[in-house]
C-alpha cells in the first residue's frame, strides 16, 4: 500500500469543499438526493436547476468538467434500460421519427436519465473531495452502527490488498500459459476465486490476532473526533437547501 | 442490478431502506453470534471482535471476487454477484453485512447505485439472496448424503434460485414503486428470464468456488459445519475414534435468550416479505397470462421487449418460458423462505447444542495461536493494523 490510501476516485484538492467535514457532506448529498427523487418529472426546468447547482459545486471543488464527466460513464447500462423503456412502457402512444414511443415510457426514461445522472454526479463530487478515511469517519459521525463502519473500514483498508492478491494471481496464472477463454476455463478461475477466499479469511484472521495483542477489543478508539461548525454546516446544507426550494416550485408550479 | 436514484420511487425507496436497516441490525447481532462460534479462543464472549475484520475482509474479497471476469465466450463475460457465496462460506448474517457494506461502499465511492436507492438494492441483492440461497443449502446439504460433492451440488442450487430470487423481489419493489408504467408482467418476465441466465452463470461459479474452498479448508465454510468428520486415528492398523479431550462448555442461558429473540425478529421481518409474495404474485401471474392471451400486439411487445436480446436471450420461446418460470419461481421462493426460515431458526438451536457437546471439532486445521502470532509480526500486516 505504498500508493497512499487515496482512493482513485479522489482528487487530492484544498477548495472549500475538500475542507468541509466528511459527514456534513455526506448529509447534504443525501438530502441532496432524497429532493432530486422527489422532485416531479414534469419539472423539466428543476432538473437543469439541479445540475446547475451540482456544476458550481464542481466549480467551488475545483473538480474538471472532463473529470466529471468520465464518472458519470458508471450509469452507462442504465442508460440503455432508459432508452428501452419508451419502447415497452404502456399507455398512449406518439410517433417521433416513424417509431411508436410511449408517451409514459418517454417521461419514465428522462425520469429515471435525470435523477439517475443527478444521483450519480452528486456521488462522484463526494467522493472526488473527501478521503476515505474522512468518509469512513462521516459515516460514524452519522450514527451509522459502529460495527458496520469498521466492517467497512477493513474493507477499504485491505480492498487493495486483495485485489492485489487476485492480480498477483492472475499473473501467476498467465504466466503459466492459461488464458480464460470460455466456459470450460471457470473451474481455474473459480479455484483462484476460492483461494483468493482462503487467503483472505485467514488474513482476516491474522490482523485480529494482531489487533488483539495490540488491546482491541472490538471497539475502536476514536482519536479524532471530527466536529462541524454551524457555519460550516450552513454552507454543506445550503447545496441541498436550494435544492428543496427548486423542489418545492417544482411540485407548486 | 445496481438501481440508481429515479428508479425506484422515494416511499418506497425509503420502506426498502427500513427494511434494509432492519435487516442489518438483525446480522449485525447475528454476526457476532456466528463468528463467534469460529473464534479461535471459542469462549462465547469473544466474536464482538473477531467479526469487524472477517467480516471486512470477506467484503474486501466479494468486491475483489466482483471484479474477476468469467469469459461467455464470444467476447463477453461475467462475474460473480456473490451474495450466495458469502451467505454459504460465512454465514447468512455475516454475508449480508458484507455484501451490504460492499454496496454501500460502492453507492458512496464508485456511485454504482444510487444512495436512495441503497435500500432497495441491500434489500434485493444482500438480504434476499443470502435468505433465499442459505436456507436451501442447508436443507440440501442436509437431506443429501453428507460429502464434498453435496455441499458443492446444494451450493449449485442455491445459488441457481438466489439471484431469480432477488430479480422477483425488484420486480415486486418496481411493481409497488416503480416510475415507469411498464406492465408488471413484461418486467417480470424480463427481470426473471435474465437473471435466470444469469443465475446460472453465478450458481456455476458458486458451486466450483464452494467446492474449492471445501477441498482445501472444508472448516471455513460456514454452511458445511455439520459435515466435519470425526477425528480418528490410527491405532494397531485399526482405526479408532479420537476421543474428545476439550470438555463442554457452559452454555449461558443468555445467548440461549438472544437466539430466540434474534430468530422471533427475523422471521417478522421476514413474515413481511413473505406475505408481499402472497399479496402480489398471483396478480404478476394474471398478467402475464393476459400479455400473452393478447395474441398479435402482445407477440410484437415481446419482440419489443429487448432487455432480453440485449442481455443474451434471443427467442421469444425463452421469453414465454420465462414468464411461466417466473410464477413458478416466486411460488417456489414463497415455501422455501417461508419454511426454511423457521427450519433454520431451530436448526440453529440444534447446532448450539451440538456445538456445546463437542467443542472440540470448531477448531481442526487451524494453526495453533503461536504459529499465527508469529505470522502477524509480517511486515505488511502489522503496518496495516495501524489506523
Amino acid at each position: 500500500m505504498g500508493a497512499g490510501h487515496a482512493h482513485r476516485l479522489y482528487r487530492h484538492g484544498h477548495s472549500p469543499v475538500h475542507a468541509l467535514p466528511p459527514h456534513t457532506k455526506l448529509a447534504a448529498v443525501l438530502a441532496l438526493v432524497v429532493v432530486v427523487v422527489s422532485t416531479p418529472r414534469e419539472a423539466m426546468w428543476a432538473f437543469a436547476v439541479y445540475a446547475g447547482l451540482l456544476a458550481l459545486v464542481a466549480y467551488a471543488a475545483r473538480v474538471p468538467a472532463v473529470f466529471l464527466l468520465e464518472r458519470l460513464l458508471i450509469e452507462v447500462p442504465f442508460v440503455a434500460f432508459a432508452v428501452l423503456l419508451p419502447f415497452v412502457a404502456e399507455g398512449e402512444r406518439v410517433g417521433v421519427l416513424g417509431l411508436s414511443l410511449s408517451v409514459n415510457g418517454l417521461w419514465g426514461a428522462w425520469n429515471v436519465l435525470a435523477k439517475g445522472t443527478l444521483g450519480v454526479a452528486a456521488s462522484v463530487l463526494l467522493a472526488s473531495t473527501t478521503e476515505l478515511r474522512e468518509l469512513l469517519l462521516g459515516l460514524q459521525r452519522l450514527r451509522l452502527p459502529p460495527l458496520l463502519v469498521q466492517i467497512a473500514s477493513f474493507m477499504v483498508r485491505y480492498g487493495d490488498v486483495v485485489t492485489d492478491e487476485m492480480r498477483r494471481m492472475r499473473i501467476a496464472r498467465e504466466s503459466r500459459g492459461f488464458e480464460a477463454r470460455g466456459v470450460r476455463h471457470w473451474g481455474v478461475l473459480a479455484k483462484s476465486a476460492g483461494a483468493l477466499f482462503i487467503r483472505s479469511y485467514e488474513r482476516g484472521e491474522r490482523v485480529h490476532l494482531a489487533m488483539v495483542s495490540r488491546g482491541y477489543s472490538g471497539s475502536m478508539p476514536v482519536i479524532d473526533e471530527v466536529t462541524a461548525s454551524r457555519t460550516q454546516w450552513s454552507y454543506a446544507l445550503a447545496l441541498p437547501c436550494a435544492a428543496f426550494v427548486v423542489c418545492l416550485l417544482g411540485w407548486t408550479l | 442490478m445496481h438501481a440508481p436514484d429515479g428508479f425506484i420511487d422515494a416511499s418506497v425507496s425509503a420502506a426498502a431502506g427500513a427494511v434494509a436497516a432492519a435487516a442489518v441490525a438483525v446480522s449485525l447481532r447475528g454476526a457476532r453470534r456466528e463468528q463467534g462460534g469460529t473464534s479461535r479462543s471459542g469462549t462465547a464472549g469473544s466474536g464482538g471482535e473477531l467479526t469487524a475484520p472477517l467480516a471486512g475482509l470477506v467484503a474486501a474479497f466479494i468486491f475483489a471476487v466482483q471484479m474477476l471476469n468469467f469469459p461467455v465466450g464470444a467476447g463477453t463475460s461475467g462475474h460473480l454477484l456473490g451474495g450466495a457465496l458469502a451467505a454459504i462460506l460465512v454465514g447468512p448474517y455475516t454475508g449480508v453485512l458484507c455484501v451490504s457494506v460492499v454496496l454501500l461502499m460502492q453507492a458512496v465511492l464508485f456511485a454504482d447505485g444510487g444512495l436512495t436507492a441503497l435500500g432497495v438494492n441491500i434489500t434485493t441483492m444482500a438480504i434476499t439472496t443470502a435468505v433465499v440461497a442459505y436456507p436451501v443449502f442447508r436443507g440440501l446439504v442436509k437431506v443429501l448424503p453428507r460429502t464434498r460433492r453435496s455441499v458443492t451440488a446444494a451450493s449449485f442450487v442455491a445459488a441457481l434460485l438466489s439471484v431469480p430470487a432477488s430479480a422477483v423481489v425488484f420486480t415486486l419493489l418496481y411493481a409497488v414503486g416503480g416510475t415507469t408504467d411498464v406492465s408488471i408482467g413484461k418486467v417480470a418476465t424480463a427481470m426473471v428470464g435474465v437473471h435466470l441466465v444469469i443465475g446460472l452463470g453465478e450458481a456455476v461459479i458458486t458451486a466450483l468456488t464452494v467446492g474449492a474452498v471445501v477441498a482445501v479448508r472444508p472448516d471455513l465454510v460456514y454452511g458445511a459445519r455439520g459435515l466435519r468428520q470425526k477425528l480418528r486415528l490410527r491405532v494397531d492398523g485399526e482405526l479408532v475414534d479420537a476421543p474428545d479431550t476439550t470438555e463442554p462448555e457452559p452454555v449461558g442461558a443468555r445467548s440461549r435468550k438472544g437466539i430466540w429473540i434474534g430468530g422471533l425478529v427475523t422471521s417478522l421481518v421476514l413474515a413481511g416479505f413473505v406475505s408481499f409474495y402472497a399479496s402480489a404474485d398471483p396478480d404478476g401471474l394474471e398478467r402475464v397470462a393476459t400479455d400473452h392471451g393478447i395474441d398479435e400486439k402482445a407477440r410484437e411487445h415481446a419482440n419489443a421487449d429487448s432487455p432480453l436480446a440485449d442481455y443474451g436471450v434471443e427467442d421469444v420461446d425463452d421469453a414465454r418460458l420465462s414468464g411461466g418460470l417466473a410464477g413458478v419461481i416466486g411460488v417456489g421462493v414463497t415455501v422455501v423462505a417461508g419454511t426454511g426460515v423457521f427450519w433454520v431458526v431451530r436448526r440453529r438451536g440444534t447446532d448450539r447444542k451440538a456445538d456445546a457437546a463437542a467443542p472440540g471439532d470448531t477448531t481442526p486445521g487451524n494453526a495453533p495461536p503461536g504459529d499465527a502470532a508469529r505470522s502477524d509480526a509480517s511486515p505488511s500486516d502489522t503496518s496495516d493494523t495501524g489506523v
